[in-house]
């Protein structure tokens, strides 16, 4: 096999084009196996909005609700629990709620809700995803503790906003879910306010 | 960024024989430059191999191997799981597609004496294949767990059952349960993915072992080792790489359009791929009006229909159906001609050969047929016994034709071979 008479460019014209082509053949026979991936309109169904009667909530009472697997929280928070939240402000981390991935842009204030009354949480901490345990009693964590939620897997404190604490594990504000109100009474998980 | 790459390239063979395996298998693999049409089956082999295997494994990432979720899963797959559809008929259509491929890679070596020394252990490391992949087929399509997938299973395991004083017993054994029920299905899984696909990865990997150390046939027969040139290179050889490595890539691409036009556009293989019959669930109390096993063992099941029960038993058709897949191991030592290749052989080989492919293709076609039909005014049963005669026939007369026909003589150097 000599290589006298070969046309080098022809060959490397060649080489490449068909290359090119594979590569492409390839990006379009991998597609279906990474997309298979993702999650199934089983699981998509599995994962769609909850609808949660809320007449029933008395004040200062937080109830769990199931969604996507993980608990969501609604405390009926109570005027003083309101204004506490003014006064445990220098405790926290994240007092304003800069750090957007953590709520819709709906929950971005003061109260991080819709209704200032009513309180909607992802349970899960944002350390390593322990699910923290409702502490509403005054003083009962520490002297001044205002209310909130405390992590016992690791000792981390938050806010009757679910805001952390300075100084614990956990680096985050606690999760907003995506909710709205279809009434007064009827909350839905899992659809932003505007689409509502 | 050349001399970084060889410097790389250095370094791992120091270490390990990486430049040396590509040469020996690739590079430096001198295959005979006259490969014909027939030549191309091996390699699609593997690759059907690939999408079996890939596939395989995508759709155990969703199905469940139970009774009870069984079909459901499939329906998942097919309806709920992105691609599911697609991944679930490129592996049912693969199934079919790797028996043509087959059926006709082994048929290429029937043709041109592939078989014959010294490359017997090549034939019988692919009969070995062959085995390996009709039980991997017989334990993949129970896995739907449709009514075809539960008689048909029920049927060939109680073929098992007429093996006389244990085959009560054995077929038990094989259950694991009074009757086809969950615990097979889940065993039958276990087989399918894993144990069979490992014995067929290593035999495939023994069978191309063995065919580099003697070097590949061709369709005239011809050891082109026995004409070097003064390099020691045989003068009717080709490097594998490049000169096959891009002309199975043409096979390739052709191969995959008409793949890709079964599954776009006739998944079921009108009604031969997937059988109308599995679209409903395992009924263990309702059997299909048609019970026949996937086309590609028709053959041999039109051969079993055809053998009448004898002292009140149907083991007679399980032998004569095992003899006729077990005949073909010994086709080395039945072919006594002093030439490989059909091209050079006299005409009895090549009528014995047309009556083989002609039987087998039509004892396909009766497996489908229910067994007390007709066929051109013929009894299928009687059709179908003489058939399976002349199919056995092939074989066994074949020490004769080979031995006492006229054959062409053999040129020295190959004919054809563009390359």
């Amino acid at each position: 096999m000599s290589t006298d008479g070969v046309n080098a460019g022809r060959r490397s014209l060649l080489i490449g084009a068909t290359a090119a082509v594979g590569a492409v053949g390839v990006a379009y026979v991998a597609v279906p196996f990474v997309k298979s991936w993702n999650p199934s309109a089983r699981a998509k169904a599995a994962g769609a909005p909850v609808t949660a009667d809320i007449s029933q909530l008395e004040p200062g009472q937080k109830i769990t609700i199931e969604w996507r697997g993980k608990p969501v929280w609604v405390v009926r928070r109570t005027p003083d629990m309101l204004a506490g939240l003014k006064r445990i402000e220098p405790s926290l981390l994240d007092p304003a709620s800069e750090n957007e991935a953590q709520q819709p842009a709906y929950a971005k204030n003061e109260f991080r809700a819709i209704k200032a009354e009513y309180l909607v949480l992802t349970g899960i901490c944002t350390h390593l995803g322990c699910s923290p345990l409702f502490e509403p009693e005054k003083a009962k964590i520490e002297t001044s503790w205002e209310g909130g939620f405390f992590c016992p897997c690791h000792g981390s404190k938050f806010d009757l906003a679910g805001r952390v604490y300075k100084g614990v594990p956990a680096p985050k504000n606690l999760e907003v879910p995506p909710h709205s109100y279809t009434s007064d009474k009827v909350l839905v998980i899992g659809v932003d306010k505007e689409h509502a | 960024m050349s001399k970084f790459f060889s410097n790389i390239m250095g370094w791992v063979d120091a270490r390990f024989p990486a430049t040396e395996t590509f040469e020996y298998h690739m590079s430096k693999y001198y295959a005979p430059k006259n490969f014909n049409f027939w030549y191309f089956f091996g390699v699609l082999s593997m690759v059907v191999l690939v999408n079996q295997l890939v596939t395989g494994i995508w759709l155990t990432m969703s199905y469940n191997p139970s009774g009870e979720g069984a079909f459901d899963s499939v329906e998942y797959i097919m309806r709920d799981v992105d691609y599911g559809w697609l991944l679930r008929y490129l592996h049912s259509t693969g199934a079919s597609a790797f028996f043509v491929v087959v059926y006709l890679h082994m048929f290429r070596g029937l043709l041109y004496g592939s078989y014959k020394k010294p490359r017997e252990l090549i034939w019988l490391f692919g009969m070995g294949i062959y085995l390996c992949l009709m039980a991997e087929g017989f334990f993949g399509y129970l896995l739907p767990w449709g009514n075809m997938s539960y008689w048909g299973a029920q049927v060939i395991l109680n073929l098992a059952g007429a093996i006389p004083f244990v085959g009560g017993e054995l077929v038990q054994w094989v259950r694991g349960d009074f009757l086809i029920s969950g615990a097979t299905l889940n065993r039958f899984f276990a087989l399918h993915v894993v144990a069979i696909p490992l014995v067929l990865v290593a035999l495939v990997f023994l069978h191309l072992v063995a065919l580099h150390h003697v070097g590949s046939n061709n369709p005239d027969g011809i050891e082109i080792k026995k004409n070097k040139g003064p390099d020691g290179v045989p003068l009717d050889g080709i490097p594998f790489h490049p000169y096959y490595t891009v002309h199975d890539l043409v096979g390739i691409v052709v191969f995959l359009a008409v793949f890709s036009t079964v599954i776009f556009f006739f998944p079921d293989g009108g009604g031969y791929f997937l059988e109308q019959p599995n679209f409903e669930p395992a009924n263990p109390l309702k059997t299909p009006a048609h019970i026949a096993p996937v086309w590609y063992y028709t053959p041999f099941y039109a051969m079993l229909r055809a053998v009448p029960s004898m002292f009140g038993s149907a083991f007679p058709g399980v032998i004569v159906m095992g003899a006729a897949i077990a005949i073909l191991f010994v086709l080395p030592w039945l072919d006594r001609s002093p030439v490989k290749s059909i091209r050079y052989k006299g005409w009895m080989s090549k009528v014995w050969l047309a009556i083989l492919v002609v039987s087998f293709v039509v004892l396909g076609y009766l497996g489908v047929q229910p067994s007390n039909g007709t066929t051109l005014g013929i009894g299928n049963t009687l059709l179908a016994q003489m058939l399976t005669a002349l199919y056995f026939a092939y074989f066994i007369l074949m020490p004769f034709y080979t031995s006492i026909e006229k054959c062409k003589p053999v040129p020295d150097r190959v004919t054809g071979g563009s390359h």
